[in-house]
């Protein structure tokens, strides 16, 4: 346990130390790069005891704070979330020292690293903390750090107007989350969350408010639709590796938050499940519908977490229904496919956002439309980011398979099942559906980035990173691969995390968990099998060319002898089918120049897609909360007294309500 | 058991190669022509493995890999396919999803490998190949565990289980013909899903049409434009089997001889994807492809037959 205070000590000190040698550019990078990696490795320790023998770690102290009290716990819910921030954390902040590099004129990096670092710091006491207080604390801590983090590069406007939204976005949750602690310590002596579980909610109807107020709450962090609209805005706009982070791990805080708040709650309801289904399905198929539209290539990241957000809530809808209708079964495989998930896509996400950064680095360009042909410059890059493609299109034999497997599984088991069935189905409708979208999404932002010709001249210039950039991408490419391959073994280990969240015994969850070992140690088989025979195949084609040079020309464009880079197919024409397929979700709007008589000279089309959600209907709720309350804009004079006099009446007028 | 199961992915390595020219033959028949040899298929693939390819200058490694990724998956699916009553080689819970998504990896890498000839063609082609698998793949999950869930009504009157019950092998050792008796409904709908998606993912008429090249309607045929020399050889030996391992799904539902006697029900099996393949040839003598924009409908309506099926099962 001291460990752990000691790691998040490293970071504060190593991120302070950045910070104050700001003007010397190479030291505070090194400072800041360092501490966050010495610091996560510090922290990994307590973090891998605690899953590997499954004790809970805990320490409490009292605080002067009404209320609050500094008691941490790390139990294996908490570890799981700990090991998978604290790895990709570490790996980012590698990536980070020589991605950082290039703004060393103009921005002050030290400020930069001490926001990373106090953000990873914040996400550690975000899931250990035992005590409602210090969870709002470190919440409010990461929230703000990770806002400063995204308005790095202040002096564009889009980054500005991405940070407001992000900053509001995150305290509209807040607010939420505030009135569930509230909720759940009204009877209780203190915000602990000891007092949580035993003076709680258990049972009453009260439980489903609570239930309702963190789905919203922690479901903003998270970015479940519709409360996502910050990301898709957010995540461009931060740093590549600070996107890895936010995306791979700080909007899994929302997850661990909403997880913690089901252990507060007792036996859930069915409609708990029910809902979370109906969330993940709309998050999941809309969230790669929005991502297959874009053309900005870490747009696209963005919604895809969406959609993995999505996934990952059908995963605990379907474990939520397992406990509400006692069906362990469903219980065991839909919480273990949800968390895995979680650390599947940090891994897979964490890789693709320092991809889109290599890319950004070598191009300066993220406008997909004007990439193409990456792969001559950047093999190393390129052949990293296939292996996220295709892990996060959740094909065998690399982790994200694992993790839909689980969930689908758990979902087959339920079909039959009274008051399941129907959720089942709409469960294996659904995955089915995101792994063929996300097939689509995936083979376009890879192929059109890294395949064909170069489409604009800022690709040309493309040139392969340096290895302080490269080796981060492998560690986190080898994860995936390592996940796939050594599946069974991950989901043994994840046993204690999964009896945390379901509160079953291990021996139950050890013969429920029998249903997907057996099948997952035949994938691994068969994924063996599989590499064998291309093995045999490459060895075979090689055989056969090696006494024959194969002739080099032109692609074939049907008798077209001079094909150019600009008659390729684009990132919008390739994904037009499916969102003029999907068009009335999307609102995609086009401005066409169509070209006219019989010389047409120029012809043009834009497409552009907003999000739904943000233009229907946040943007519009906003616009109407500013228009009545605009009549008291009279009191704000933008004089100090006026203020002070606000703040001294008020105190009267709660002394007076005091007397009363 | 084991040593038997290894038959069938033998046998459908040496045979699938033949289902396609049983529908040329067929469609030669109702043209009047006299059509090319039953084995023309293998003639070419031996011709194309002593060629020597072609590349184009834009392609990079990605297009190399494209026809080995596709076939070592296709001979990899070829594992969980049970045929005739017997189990497959590998049978778990579950299979049917590892079986979808081998075939995703198939079409992931032939999509990537169309992409990297940075040709107009080819990129429509893939455009078209992922846009139709997003509403094939749904149709065929849900038609396979439709027909998984009469099983266990099958099972629950008292045929005893020893495969996993929601695995290939496990769904179509308990088919039967007294299957089709108590749930053909089921069974009916199903089947006509799996067909839908059979022609879709084989790139048949009414979807694609196979035999022409340079029209802008085509999809799985304008992918591979640019392969040559043992490329193509692997991507049409990688498609025939592909359309052996449809067959045979659609075949094991329809002709579900389950008499016990191994020889009796592969014979009948295989009979089965023959005949099968002819039925194709006819459809394909006697329709006309339809408009793209008509295939998503088409497909759609795949879906909703095969929703349909597993809403009747698990209400019935």
């Amino acid at each position: 346990m001291r460990l752990i205070l000691i790691s998040m000590m490293i970071l504060c000190f190593s991120g302070l130390c950045s910070f104050f040698t700001g003007r010397n550019p190479r030291f505070a990078n090194i400072m800041g790069a360092g501490g966050t990696v010495l610091g996560c490795l510090v922290g990994l320790v307590p973090a891998t005891i605690v899953l590997w023998t499954g004790q809970t770690m805990s320490i409490h102290r009292p605080w002067q704070v009404p209320f609050g009290s500094f008691s941490l716990q790390i139990d294996a819910l908490s570890a799981f979330f700990l090991f998978t921030i604290l790895i990709l954390s570490a790996v980012a902040a590698i990536y980070g020292n020589t991605y950082l590099w290039e703004y060393r004129k103009r921005k002050n990096l030290g400020t930069s690293w001490l926001f990373f670092n106090i953000l990873v710091a914040s996400m550690i006491l975000v899931v250990i903390s035992h005590n409602g207080m210090l969870f709002l604390m470190a919440w409010e801590i990461m929230s703000l750090a990770s806002f400063f983090l995204v308005t790095f590069e202040d002096e564009k406007e889009n980054v500005r107007r991405a940070g407001w939204i992000y900053l509001v976005a995150t305290h509209i949750g807040t607010a939420f989350l505030f009135v569930l602690f509230i909720l759940l310590a009204h009877k209780g002596p203190s915000l602990d969350f000891d007092h949580f579980i035993s003076f709680g909610l258990n049972g009453t109807s009260m439980a489903g408010l609570a239930f309702l107020l963190s789905v919203i709450g922690f479901g903003t962090k998270a970015g479940f639709m519709p409360f996502h609209v910050w990301l898709p805005e957010a995540h461009p706009a931060a740093p590549s590796h600070v996107s890895a982070v936010m995306s791979g791990v700080m909007i899994k805080t929302g997850i661990y938050g909403l997880l913690r708040t089901l252990t507060f709650l007792g036996q859930p309801e069915p409609w708990w499940g029910w809902l979370l289904i109906a969330i993940g399905l709309g998050s999941g198929i809309l969230g790669v519908l929005f991502a297959l539209a874009q053309h900005d290539l870490k747009r696209l990241l963005a919604y895809s977490s969406v959609e993995n957000i999505g996934i990952i809530t059908l995963g605990l809808g379907l474990g939520v229904l397992g406990l509400s209708l006692n069906q362990p079964v469903l219980a065991v495989l839909g919480f273990g496919g949800g968390l895995l998930h979680v650390l599947n896509h940090a891994l897979f996400k964490g890789l693709l956002f320092l991809g889109a950064g290599a890319v950004l680095h070598a191009t300066g360009v993220r406008n997909m439309e004007q990439l193409g042909g990456l792969m001559r410059q950047m093999p190393w890059t390129g052949a990293i980011f296939l292996i996220g493609s295709f892990a996060i299109c959740g094909l065998p034999p690399l982790n994200g398979f694992v993790s839909e497997f689980l969930i689908y599984v758990g979902a087959f088991m339920g079909t039959g099942l009274s008051g399941v069935s129907l959720s089942s189905i709409g469960v294996i409708t659904g995955l089915a559906a995101i792994g063929g979208l996300a097939a689509a999404c995936f083979t376009k932002a890879f192929g059109i980035v890294f395949l064909g010709e170069p489409r604009h001249t800022p690709a040309l210039l493309g040139h392969e990173i340096g290895w302080g950039m490269r080796i981060p991408m492998m560690l986190l490419a080898f994860g995936c691969l390592a996940i796939g391959f050594f599946a069974p073994t991950v989901i043994s280990a994840m046993v204690p995390v999964i009896g945390n969240v379901t509160g079953l015994l291990k021996i139950d969850i050890d013969t429920h968990l029998a249903v997907v070992t057996v099948p997952l140690q035949r994938v691994t088989a068969l994924s063996c099998i599989f590499i064998l025979i291309l093995g045999f195949l490459i060895y075979l084609r090689r055989h056969l060319l090696s006494d024959r040079t194969p002739a080099q020309c032109n692609t074939w464009d049907c008798g077209f002898v001079r094909p150019t880079a600009s008659m390729q197919y684009t990132a919008s024409s390739y994904a037009q089918p499916i969102t003029s397929m999907f068009g009335f979700f999307l609102q995609t709007h086009r401005k066409i120049h169509a070209p006219r008589g019989l010389f047409p000279a120029k012809a043009s089309l834009h497409t552009h897609t907003d999000d739904v959600f943000f233009q229907g209907l946040f943007l519009p709720l906003f616009r109407g909360i500013e228009r009545i309350l605009l009549p008291l804009h009279w009191l704000q004079q933008g004089r100090v007294q006026i203020y002070i006099l606000y703040v001294a009446v008020t105190i009267l007028a709660l002394l007076i309500w005091n007397l009363r | 058991m084991q040593t038997i199961s290894i038959l069938h992915p033998l046998t459908a390595l040496i045979l699938s190669p033949l289902l396609p020219g049983i529908i040329n033959r067929t469609k030669a028949f109702f043209a009047g022509r006299k059509g090319q040899p039953l084995l023309q298929t293998y003639y070419d693939l031996a011709r194309l493995f002593q060629k020597t390819p072609v590349y184009s200058q834009t392609t990079s490694w990605i297009f190399r890999a494209g026809p080995l990724a596709g076939l070592a998956s296709a001979i990899t699916a070829l594992l969980v396919l049970p045929i005739g009553g017997g189990a497959a080689m590998f049978n778990f819970t579950g299979d049917l999803i590892f079986l979808i998504y081998l075939l995703g990896v198939m079409r992931f890498f032939t999509v990537l490998a169309a992409i990297d000839t940075g040709s107009a063609f080819e990129g429509m082609g893939a455009s078209r190949e992922v846009q139709f698998s997003v509403l094939a793949e749904p149709a065929l999950l849900l038609s396979l565990l439709a027909m998984g869930e009469i099983g266990e009504i099958t099972l629950a009157a008292g045929i005893q289980e020893t495969l996993p019950r929601l695995s290939l092998s496990g769904i179509y050792t308990s088919l039967s013909f007294s299957a089709w008796m108590h749930s053909g409904t089921v069974l009916l709908l199903a089947a006509s899903a799996l067909l839908i998606v059979l022609l879709t993912e084989n790139s048949r008429i009414p979807v694609d049409d196979p035999t022409t090249h340079l029209e802008l309607t085509m999809i799985h045929e304008v992918m591979v434009l640019d392969h040559s020399g043992p490329d193509l050889a692997m991507i049409l030996y990688g498609a025939a089997i592909k359309l052996w391992i449809f067959s045979a799904l659609l075949a094991g539902v329809l002709i579900p001889v389950r008499s016990g006697n191994f020889l009796l029900d592969g014979a009948a099996t295989l009979g089965g994807i023959f005949l099968l393949t002819i039925v194709i040839g006819v459809i394909e003598s006697s329709m006309a492809r339809l408009r793209l924009l008509r295939v998503p409908q088409l497909l759609s309506g795949a879906g909703v037959l095969a929703i349909l099926a597993i809403v009747l099962v698990l209400r019935g």
